[in-house]
């Protein structure tokens, strides 16, 4: 067992694991951060899809104690605190870009982290930007559609900083060990 | 899946992780990024007993400039190799090669050490290490000994590492004069490549002076195209005299036939993509 | 009543944002893999690693005394009570259909194929206990391929049957009175375009792999399963494995995607059920992608002969196919009909004098193939619709031409085709001429030609593919008199609150598809309410315990109907009640706007949400009303609906390395009425993304041995946003006499149509290089050696 801390949309986890566990069983089983899922073994889906220190990762080729002193972001800890939700929630759901919604926390998470690099992509970054993520519903078309919108919605209403598109909510202080 | 059961060790240093390397034997391995490893693991293809993660040694990631070279630590990620400012302007081949590996997750965690460590040979970047004859900096029980890149990648997923070695970083020449471009054919954006071409060329007037040309998957190591290279020494830098070049690209090689092409395919590929990428780098 | 009528138009037709999403895109949906149960159990599968072998023993001792683990059991060990995972549909009564036991016993027939399960108290120790099995495995000769699995001397999958074939299913139009001799007519034709097509097989691959949860208590087991059918799930269960019917509750909470892939009975539920039942403690079973690759029914997979006769100015006369259909190792629920359901669409929207049609079923040791997007249909549309582009360039036609000439004008309807099925509409005119101008024909026409002229390193080629569809699966007589198991009717309940809210229970089991939003905007349409006062739930056999599941475009076209007619007894029922309340006579009043008006009398109304209230309260009823408000109606079919459409596909092609490259798509589709225009064009979206994806991407590959190649997503490509173009979508609307909704079915409309659209276009831009076939996926290799080997020059 390895002792590790981490910081999971704005709680602190401190647990031992066994070397072998991937961090998105850890979030998934051990934290109860269920809104993350698991769709292949070979780290081609996506769905898996976390933000590691602000930045996208496939948190099922990470081990969790790779993840060890982090900040980590899923998309259960993307909306606002008052449950207001993150502008590219709200565009998936305004442009209809999910259909079973397997696909969607990864696809959401990736693309807040394609926003953070490139505020204002063209549909062929967009489409390039999402790669690592599959879907196997949508075709894709409204994604680009909900990513586009999104990325006008926050040029228009908050600072294009990092903080802003990607960062994890503000730690609420809590500390949970278990 | 899961992986089968190992000890873990995060390393603090480049010392503490070859000590712990040493310790752990023939099954202990070496744990950048993952992203190559943990697939394996996940689907128990790999069950080393051991791992040591050097993910925490601050001195091996990052771009230093070394006067006539730079010097790119091990784990430095392949999104940090596309961005750096040091590694766009002298190594841009490894940048551009480094973009088109995976996907923003994966670049964001896999590290250039780990891909040439990984040795992969449909991986875009050994190939690209090949053409920038770049040498890699190893650190072993024995101590410190530098490989060029020729020697260094030895057979299919296997390369002149020891079990209980450390890649510590890969030195770069910059190639002042230079122009190069990597050249990648997929099946699928997400995919490997089907056949890649790594192409460096130096030209003074209509004349080739000098030109280097590495490819992707077209044998088990990355090679050179050592009868382009020839054929394009002193040769003028015409669309025909590039093309006939580029005819000679899969003389040589061994490229394999597998559930993504046959080799004969891909030994076409070589000669297109070829004339492409020196169309590229000369144009 | 004109409920409908008067209401029509204020919800249905809205552009509604799905009431779904909230959950999904915040993570907090309920996957059956988030369900975590205490003592719950964690079972992995031991997989046969061979295609083809004798079980002569299996040693689990080691694996049994492992820490953790609490019991390994072998198909030995319940091969008394596992019974066979069912096949629903025996297509001819002389249909070869072997057991198929959840856990093999004595022999494996396809890779993957589980042996035994481990139960543990974790996930990571059950796959541990696997590496602990000792198998001993006595290699059998494998077969994959169709045409070897039928010629003589072929190993057999099923020694038993002394055959691998299960089944020939053979139509003929002279012998069924609806048209002509087409051997005769192909004798006496001027011209006859002979073709193979092969229709390779793929994986359905949703993204959420399948998972089961099994918990057993004294008075129920509860089933919680990733399925399309958790109506299907909990009857066979019983039927086959003798729990009381009533014993057994079956929920299908959110799930990720089916694609047909989880219309199935799996082995893994039976598994799960038994280990559950055996341990008397809940379990979990999750797949892991590479499972799902190996177990999970694989689609398509036919080898299509067509032969096509015309006369000289391009009027069809005949049309012949000889279809061999693989099954892989076992007919699984829908195994052998699969091809069959195709067998109505060879004809296409043509007017062919003379049809024959033979499919013959085998067995192979492979994955058993099932129903994939389209079940047959996207099979026979690809058929029909490459050999018409095919004679077009043998007469030297213009494609849309040759199908103007042939295709069923939009005043012949209703139209008994060369198969025997009335078409009830359509208008194939208008939805091609739409199609080509959006698209762009004629300039990319001339594009063509001077790309071709000038020799052009990439060419261009446009591909056209003119379809309709049979859906709204199906009438129950005709399933019952074609060997189908159970019916094809839907139900919905719909009961209005005390304060005026409303539930509605459907018996569809939607995977994406948004029925909690479609049928929130019928109901507020029918009912007069606020579309957010409407709650849907579906997918629990305990609550919406009426229903036949979601699959075939089904749900909106008989489900919505049920739903309609629901609303109307609901309103019906609460009339009493608002006359009593107003003091009039029931017949005086007119529902409109959710609200009873006395006719002729302004001002004198009363809601129906009020109603609900007075009903609930029950102080004053009048003779007759129950003190609820709620009703329940079903609906079978009468016939099929027949959407259709033309789709247009224009794709570039570097003829040096074979890349094919979609440069735009046009979708322009009739499916009738339309609730939701939002979940309609996602539809579209999605169905043409996995067509073009069959037509360039997808292959299952088995290599000699049986080990099937493709078995992750490394190998099996699916695409990314990266590799598919945009998709212009665009609508026809002709009505659909046959169904009140008039709505058609569009989940598989997309699929059906795209594949042969795409490679028409990759064929069309190489037919200078003497190219008349590539195979799908259309590869770049796959290109390139078609090019090769065409021999011509541009
Ligand atoms: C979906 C997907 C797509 C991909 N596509 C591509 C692609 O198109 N092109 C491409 O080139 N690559 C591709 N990759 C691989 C990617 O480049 C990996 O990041 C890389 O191969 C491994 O880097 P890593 O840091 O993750 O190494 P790890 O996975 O941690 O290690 C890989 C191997 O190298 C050894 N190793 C690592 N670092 C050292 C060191 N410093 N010293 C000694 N040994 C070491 C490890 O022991 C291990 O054996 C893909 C990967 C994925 C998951
Ligand atoms: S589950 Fe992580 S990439 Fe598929
Ligand atoms: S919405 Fe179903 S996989 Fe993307």
């Amino acid at each position: 067992m390895t002792r590790i801390s981490m910081t999971v949309d704005g709680v602190r986890y401190d647990d031992d694991v066994e070397p072998r566990t991937l961090l998105v069983h850890h979030l998934r089983n051990r934290l109860g951060k269920v809104g993350t899922v698991v769709g292949c073994d070979t780290s081609n889906c996506g769905s898996c899809t976390v933000l590691l220190s602000g930045r996208s990762v496939k948190s099922c080729s990470l081990l969790a104690v790779q993840a060890d002193g982090v900040d980590i972001t899923t998309v259960e800890g993307l909306a606002g605190r008052d449950g207001e939700l993150h502008p590219v929630q709200l565009a998936f759901h305004e442009s209809h870009a999910l259909q079973c919604g397997f696909c969607t926390p990864g696809m959401i998470m990736a693309a807040v982290d394609l926003l953070t690099e490139n505020p204002d992509p063209s549909d062929t970054e967009i489409r390039e930007g999402l790669e690592g993520n599959l879907c196997r519903c949508t075709g894709y078309q409204n994604i680009v559609r909900a990513v586009h919108a999104a990325a006008t919605s926050m040029r228009t209403s908050v600072p294009s900083t990092p903080e802003a598109a990607g960062a994890p909510a503000p730690s609420m202080g809590e500390e949970v060990t278990t | 899946m899961i992986p089968a059961a190992f000890d873990y060790v995060r390393a603090e240093d480049v010392r503490t992780a070859l000590t712990a390397l040493a310790d752990g034997g023939e099954d202990a391995k070496v744990l950048a990024g993952g992203q190559s490893l943990i697939p394996m693991l996940r689907l128990r293809l790999a069950a080393p007993t051991l791992l040591v993660d050097v993910g925490g040694v601050g001195e091996l990631r990052g771009v230093r400039d070394d006067g006539d070279a730079l010097v790119i630590g091990s784990m430095t990620t392949h999104d940090e190799l596309m961005n750096d400012a040091l590694v766009r302007e002298h190594a841009p081949l490894v940048a551009q090669a480094a973009a088109t590996v995976a996907d923003r997750q994966v670049r964001h965690v896999g590290t250039f050490g780990g891909s040439l460590a990984h040795a992969d040979p449909a991986g875009d970047l050994p190939g690209v290490t090949l053409a920038l004859d770049a040498t890699f900096s190893v650190m072993g029980p024995g101590g410190a000994r530098d490989v060029p890149a020729s020697e260094f990648f030895v057979d299919y997923l296997t390369t002149a590492l020891r079990p209980d070695d450390l890649l510590i970083s890969v030195r770069v020449p910059k190639l002042p004069g230079w122009r190069t471009h990597y050249e990648k054919f997929q099946q699928a954006a997400q995919a490997w490549a089907v056949v890649g071409v790594a192409t460096a060329v130096r030209r003074s007037n209509g004349t080739v002076d000098e030109a280097r040309v590495a490819l992707t998957s077209m044998g088990s190591t990355p090679v050179r195209a050592h009868t382009v290279e020839a054929a394009l020494a002193g040769a003028p830098a015409t669309a025909d005299a590039l093309a006939e070049a580029a005819g000679r690209a899969a003389d040589g090689t061994t490229p394999m036939s597998d559930g993504i092409a046959s080799a004969d395919y891909r030994s076409h590929l070589a000669r297109v993509l070829t004339r492409r990428a020196l169309e590229a780098a000369t144009g | 009543m004109t409920v409908t009528e008067d209401r029509a138009g204020r919800e249905v037709g809205r552009d509604r944002r799905r009431k779904e999403d909230a959950r999904l895109i915040t993570g907090r949906t309920m996957w059956t893999d988030n369900v975590s149960l205490p003592g719950m159990l964690h079972l992995a599968i031991l997989r046969s690693p061979m295609s083809h072998a004798r079980i002569d023993g299996i040693d689990a001792s080691a694996a049994r005394s492992m820490p953790g683990v609490v019991d390994v059991i072998t198909g030995r060990d319940v091969a008394d009570v596992q019974g066979s995972l069912p096949c629903a549909w025996t297509v001819t009564p002389d249909m070869a259909h072997p057991d198929h036991p959840p856990l093999a016993v004595d022999e494996v027939r396809f890779a993957g194929e589980p042996v035994a399960v481990v139960a543990a108290r974790d996930h990571a120790t059950a796959l541990d206990a696997l590496e602990a099995i000792e198998v001993a495995y006595e290699p059998l000769p494998a077969v994959m391929d169709i045409e070897d699995a039928l010629a003589d001397g072929s190993p057999l999958v099923h020694q038993s049957l002394g055959t691998n074939k299960s089944f020939t299913w053979a139509f003929d139009s002279a012998e069924e009175g609806t048209g002509g001799d087409a051997a005769a007519a192909i004798d006496a034709a001027d011209v006859v375009v002979r073709r193979r097509y092969v229709q390779q097989r793929v994986i359905p691959a949703f993204m959420e792999p399948r998972s089961v949860v099994v918990d057993p208590t004294p008075d129920q087991i509860t089933v919680w399963s990733s399925t399309q059918v958790p109506h299907f799930v909990r009857f066979f269960l019983a039927a086959v494995l003798g729990t009381p019917e009533h014993k057994i509750r079956v929920i299908a909470p959110d799930v990720g995607g089916g694609f047909g892939g989880k219309l199935q009975i799996t082995a893994e539920e039976f598994i799960s059920f038994l280990v559950a039942q055996r341990l008397r403690k809940p379990v979990k079973y999750t797949e892991s992608r590479s499972e799902a690759m190996l177990s999970a029914h694989h689609g398509r997979d036919m080898i299509q002969d067509v032969d096509v006769a015309a006369d000289r100015d391009g009027t069809v006369t005949a049309l012949r196919v000889r279809l061999l259909a693989n099954m892989g190792g076992y007919l699984r629920l829908l195994t052998p009909a699969t091809p069959l359901l195709g067998r109505y669409m060879y004809n296409g929207i043509y007017k062919f004098p003379a049809h024959r049609f033979e499919c013959t079923g085998v067995f192979t040791t492979t994955t058993p193939t099932d129903a994939y997007r389209g079940a047959g249909r996207p099979e026979a549309t690809f058929a029909i619709e490459r050999v018409m582009d095919d004679l077009a360039a043998e007469l030297g036609m213009d494609p849309v031409e040759l199908r103007r000439r042939n295709w069923i004008e939009r005043d012949e309807f209703p139209f008994t085709t060369v198969t025997g099925l009335t078409y009830d509409s359509g208008d194939y005119a208008a939805a091609t001429d739409k199609a080509m101008g959006l698209l762009g024909y004629d300039e990319l026409r001339r594009e063509q030609a001077e790309r071709r002229a000038a020799g052009d390193r990439v060419q261009l080629g446009i591909g056209v593919s003119t379809y309709t569809e049979m859906c709204g699966l199906a009438p129950s007589r005709w399933l019952g008199s074609l060997g189908y198991a159970a019916g094809g009717w839907e139900s919905a309940i719909v009961r209005m609150l005390p304060t005026g809210k409303v539930e509605v229970l459907t018996g569809t089991s939607p995977h994406g598809q948004g029925h909690e939003t479609a049928w929130s905007q019928i109901v507020a349409d029918q009912l007069g309410v606020p579309f957010e006062d409407i709650e849907v739930m579906h997918g629990d056999t305990r609550t919406s315990h009426k229903g036949l599941d979601t699959y075939g475009s089904r749900s909106l076209a008989v489900g919505g109907y049920a739903l309609v007619e629901a609303c109307k007894r609901v309103v019906e029922k609460a009339r009493p009640m608002a006359a009593h309340l107003l003091e009039c006579d029931p017949a005086d009043l007119e529902f409109v706007d959710g609200s009873y008006r006395v006719k002729g009398t302004p001002g004198a109304s009363k809601s129906i949400t009020e109603c609900a209230l007075a009903i609930f309260a029950a102080h004053d009823l009048p003779d007759g009303v129950e003190p609820y408000l709620d009703a329940d109606a079903s609906y079978d079919p009468v016939d099929f609906s027949f959407p259709h459409g033309t789709h247009l596909c224009a794709a570039e092609v570097d003829t040096e390395t074979g890349q094919v490259r979609l440069r735009s798509y046009v979708a322009v589709d009739d499916i009738g009425k339309v609730v939701n225009p939002l979940i309609v064009e996602g539809q579209v979206h999605g169905g043409v993304a996995q067509g073009i994806a069959q037509a360039l991407f997808e292959e299952a590959i088995y290599d000699e041995d049986g080990n099937l190649m493709t078995g992750t997503f490394v190998e099996y490509t699916i695409p990314s946003s990266a590799d598919l173009p945009d998709i212009v979508t665009d609508r026809t609307e002709t009505p659909a006499p046959g169904h009140p909704l008039g709505a058609k079915g569009v989940g598989e409309a997309g699929t059906i149509a795209s594949t042969p659209a795409v490679v028409n276009a990759v064929v069309d831009a190489l037919r200078p290089y003497g190219v008349t076939d590539v195979r799908m996926p259309c590869t770049p290799e796959r290109v390139w050696q078609a090019i090769r080997n065409g021999g011509g020059r541009p």
